[in-house]
């Protein structure tokens, strides 16, 4: 047979990289180098010899075991486990709900790809970086607008610590009016970040957790029993991570305003409502954005993200210092805040992010931004539609109504029928080069998986993504050995788990498995050479 | 809805899909997808934002025009630290971590995604080396929050409340620490003597209720901790735990501080294949022996290895996750997030490349330097240095020999196109080296100073 090639079938055989790739160390061959570093000028030996006790005292008996290779073979070894990961750019990344996979422009990371970005250091004379303060400053202005608030501080490095960058101006706040002892509780609810409720605890508070009513909402009921005058504050998402949007959010800010508490906004979910409605609007005091989902900067494997804090007049005076102001035609970075909760991290905030997050805004404007939101949920309504018609799968609470910007959805029906988990589904769905997510714990929903198609899927990028599920769904019923045995197309297949939760027998490192499995000697008593031999295997 | 041009970032505003997906939902128009949000709650119109730059050429000229107003550390000569070095960045880590395999992935299961669990299950085996202890985080935000979880864990691991802090901290991370554990911690601060703890006010403070000694070596003046095994049998004896905070560039040729008694280790990785980025490219590392004490005790995500169904596969997986905010919300121990993944894949291939020779030879040179940097400067006439301990990659001067302030000694030699340091107190100045800052750098930085001594 030659030409013409026949069709494509209707789902892509995908199989995903499999280098069967070792660890790095037992690459190692001594004696090679990876690359070469600067030797001390013979002025600058000389004077550390005249300290040769002081070092002496200090100095590393042993060198430390780390792998010799020669450069080529670091890339090679470090490309191979970069095929092996399944990045955005490569996935129709709809399965990852709550976390909007959206694209990251390509010009945003050529624009980085400059010293005078990547080699700035944060105690320049303020002068030589008149650019990177300026960007900052007016990411801050659009963040401000966007959210509706009076000011904003960049300086975290994700959604939790924004979080808790916001329970820490929280608690500031009413220390400063002398009611820090005795407003001693945080409310949260169910279907908002764990982290919310985690750092709060962290900071010190009693979080009080409310549960949705029948129809999926938070309760207000609950709500009204749980304020008091120790209220701290309230930490709410809205949308949920069920893509429901609570109309009654004025009431429930109102409701801890009228007993002296603060209203905190996760906007981790802000994607669907970007120029529809605000943190302001409804009345929150504080908000956060995740610049590495709503605003497009890249996930990076798990971070750095970027936080962004807004607050309202009356917590500018708690943010996070130092400030980048504006005087005159000048950026200056401002550290004269005496009431400030100081420092939440490093410095002024992940400069690359930000970079991103303004090009990406500054791409689209309040009409583009309006349209991200609003496709965004378009396609979220749409793939709701075509998810419901696969058998078996059903969108718990608030039957009938519309969705923000994703769906927890869940396979309890299919579960009772098959026997087959929401995690195996999972499992099996990444054998077609998909992906997806259930939900955070605990599963209020049955056998849960949240998916948020962004803005960024085409529709048939969706009627694909839909298409290998209902294949999946179809192989639970017709052939559900392939679904419980799978991954088959993956670099790996099935992980045991039997080790990660046992102390004696976890491996943490690769020294540590050595050590568990080997009897390896203590590194401290290793040359490099003895832990890179095979023979200690 | 509003009538817009087709985006090239939002594939359906395309219209024929558009109305395609409208029709499959039912839906007169997106308007209806909003019914749930009250007209009160509404923005009215649209965001008052600029004007976008819709083309791509257009963007790209704004932003760079934005960028070019800066001038880098490597336009001009420099000698600041504090927390941020500039360090040589070998350019196949930055080839690595600018793959968008890695750049663009998240969350994944460890079978799509095995690529980035081996490679931070790397980077936690190579730190572990470099500190030599068995557990290594994947990272969490930066060397702050490492310190700060790191002394709540100690609080957490021995039921106390008292912190000895025995070195000097960069007052940043300080602000950040307290603020953190003030509600279950107290920090004693004891002043040092020549640039390291003061071991017998140190021994006079331990008591039964002390959770921690709280050592930095290098300290934020640069001064390395000689006396650390005394610390450590000053905190062990009472029942008190060693946590050191540390900079891992200085582990290829210096004793980690396990060795000589450490029990938690932390700090920052930017020092291992991060750029500067105007301090905004961190990431924190907390390291601990292999005892369930202390890492059921972590908040970080802990990537550990496993077999699978087939005979010498790898795999990975998370380790106790039951101990993390994500399992159990405020129960879990603090909370975890996004946080710093792909800079610890970077500081995974920089080790890698480094090499045991690399890393102690790049020590050595940064050893030798500092000291000839500190000899240098001390020659000029006016500058004492603040102590006789020995320091890598930074350390004070005090100027007040010269009849001037740190800040206007700053402010003239930027005149001089230099920047000399970092302003640590009214006379002095905190001065950083690095391998990009040579014999011929430190010649001119001393040669200027002593000009500008004469000038003024």
């Amino acid at each position: 047979m030659s030409l013409p090639v026949a069709p494509k079938p209707a789902l892509r055989r995908f199989h995903q990289a499999s280098w069967d790739e070792p660890i790095i160390f037992e690459l190692s061959t001594p004696g090679e180098r990876g690359v070469l570093v600067q030797r001390p000028a013979a002025v600058e030996s000389e004077a550390l010899s005249r300290r040769a006790g002081q070092v002496a005292a200090v100095r590393r008996s042993t060198a430390p075991a780390l792998p010799e290779l020669a450069q080529m073979r670091v890339v090679r070894h470090f490309l191979r486990l970069s095929q092996e990961n399944l990045g955005a750019d490569f996935n129709v990344d709809i399965g990852q709900g709550t976390c909007t996979m959206k694209y990251s422009p390509k010009i945003n990371e050529a624009l980085l790809r400059t010293t005078k970005a990547m080699d700035l250091h944060p105690l320049q004379d303020e002068s030589k970086v008149q650019g990177i303060l300026e960007i900052f400053w007016r990411t801050e202005q659009l963040l401000a607008e966007i959210s509706g608030l009076e000011r904003v501080s960049l300086q975290t490095q994700g959604g939790s610590a924004a979080i808790w960058s916001n329970i820490a101006m929280i608690r500031a706040y009413h220390e400063s009016n002398g009611e820090g002892e005795s407003r001693d509780e945080v409310i949260t609810t169910i279907f908002s970040h764990p982290s919310n409720a985690a750092c709060a605890k962290a900071a010190g508070y009693k979080v009080i957790t409310l549960m949705p009513d029948a129809d999926g909402y938070p309760d207000i009921e609950a709500l009204k029993a749980a304020v008091s005058p120790r209220t701290a504050a309230l930490m709410i998402t809205n949308p949920e991570d069920t893509g429901i949007y609570n109309a009654r959010i004025r009431e429930f800010v109102d409701l801890v305003h009228g007993v002296g508490g603060l209203a905190a906004y996760d906007q981790a979910n802000a994607n669907g409502i970007l120029g529809i409605t605000r943190a302001r609007e409804a009345g929150f005091d504080l908000c956060h954005f995740n610049l590495h989902k709503t605003f497009s900067t890249p996930h990076a494997s798990g971070g750095p993200g970027a936080g962004a804090s807004a607050v309202s007049a009356k917590l500018v005076p708690f943010l996070p210092g130092p400030t980048i102001d504006k005087v005159g035609d000048r950026f200056v970075i401002n550290g004269d805040h005496p009431q400030s909760v100081g420092k939440i991290a490093p410095f002024y905030g992940v400069t690359p992010n930000i970079i991103r997050a303004y090009a990406w805004i500054m791409a689209l404007g309040a009409e583009g931004l309006r349209q991200v939101a609003e496709i965004a949920v378009l396609n979220n309504n749409y793939l709701l539609s075509q998810v419901l018609a696969i058998p078996g799968a059903s969108a718990p609470y608030a039957e009938g109504k519309r969705r923000i910007e994703q769906v927890r959805y869940s396979w309890e029906e299919l579960f009772e029928e098959t026997g087959i988990s929401s995690e195996e589904i999972g499992i099996r769905l990444s054998d077609f080069g998909m992906h997806y997510w259930t939900s955070h714990h605990p599963y209020l929903v049955a056998q849960p998986f949240t998916l948020e198609p962004t803005e960024s899927y085409s529709k048939t990028e969706i009627d694909e993504y839909v298409a290998a599920l209902a294949e999946v769904v179809r192989e639970c019923r017709e052939e559900p050995e392939t679904v419980r045995t799978a991954p088959h197309n993956q670099t790996v297949h099935h992980i045991h788990h039997d080790d990660f939760d046992a102390p004696e027998r976890w491996a943490i490192t690769w020294r540590a498995y050595q050590r568990k499995y080997f009897g390896a000697v203590p590194a401290s008593e290793a040359t490099p050479a003895a832990v890179a031999d095979p023979a200690v295997r | 809805m509003t009538e817009q041009a087709v985006h090239p970032y939002i594939p359906n505003t395309a219209p024929d899909s558009r109305a395609a997906m409208l029709a499959a939902t039912g839906a007169a128009s997106i308007e209806e997808f909003y019914a749930d949000i009250p007209a009160e709650l509404r923005v009215k119109g649209l965001l008052n934002l600029p004007e976008p730059f819709t083309a791509e050429a257009d963007l790209e000229r704004h932003v760079s025009s934005l960028l070019a107003k800066n001038t880098s550390t490597r336009e001009y000569l420099t000698f600041l630290g504090a927390g941020v070095y500039n360090h040589y960045v070998p350019a196949v880590v930055e080839d690595v971590i600018g793959r968008s395999e890695f750049l663009t992935a998240y969350a994944g299961e460890p079978y799509e995604d095995h690529g980035r669990f081996q490679a931070l299950f790397e980077y936690q085996s190579l730190m572990a080396e470099l500190l030599n202890m068995d557990v290594v985080n994947v990272p969490t935000y930066d060397g702050y929050q490492a310190t700060a979880t790191s002394l709540a864990m100690a609080g957490r691991i021995t039921g106390r409340r008292t912190v000895i802090v025995a070195s000097d901290v960069h007052p940043d991370k300080m602000s950040k620490v307290r603020d953190y554990v003030r509600p279950f911690l107290d920090l004693v601060v004891v002043p040092t003597v020549d640039g390291v703890a003061d071991l017998a006010a140190v021994r006079s403070l331990v008591t039964d209720e002390t959770a921690a000694v709280w050592l930095e070596t290098p300290s934020y003046f640069g001064a390395l901790e000689a006396a650390g095994a005394e610390l450590a049998a000053t905190a062990h004896d009472r029942g008190a735990l060693l946590v050191v905070g540390t900079d891992p560039i200085g582990c290829g040729v210096l004793a980690p501080p396990a060795d000589w008694g450490a029990d938690i280790v932390c700090g920052d990785i930017q020092s291992l294949g991060v750029r500067q980025w105007f301090g905004g490219g961190r990431g924190g590392f907390i390291s601990v022996h292999d005892d369930p004490a202390f890492v059921l005790e972590m908040p970080s995500r802990l990537f550990g290895i496993e077999s699978t169904t087939v005979e010498g596969e790898y795999g990975f997986g998370d380790v106790a996750w039951d101990r993390t905010s994500f399992a159990l919300r405020e129960e879990g121990k603090e909370w975890v997030g996004t946080a710093a993944a792909l800079w610890g894949i970077a500081a995974g291939v920089y080790l890698s490349v480094m090499g045991p020779a690399g890393m102690a030879e790049l020590g050595e040179t940064l050893l030798a330097r500092t000291a000839y940097a500190r000899q240098t400067l001390a020659a000029l006439d006016g500058v004492e240095l603040t102590d006789t301990a020995l320091h890598l990659r930074e350390f004070t001067i005090d100027v007040a020999g010269t009849g001037m302030t740190a800040r206007r000694l700053v402010e003239l030699m930027r005149s001089k196109n230099i920047d000399a340091g970092v302003v640590a107190g009214e006379h002095r100045l905190l001065v950083c080296v690095t391998e990009l800052t040579n014999t011929a750098d430190i010649d001119t930085l001393a040669a200027a100073l002593a000009t500008t001594f004469q000038e003024n």
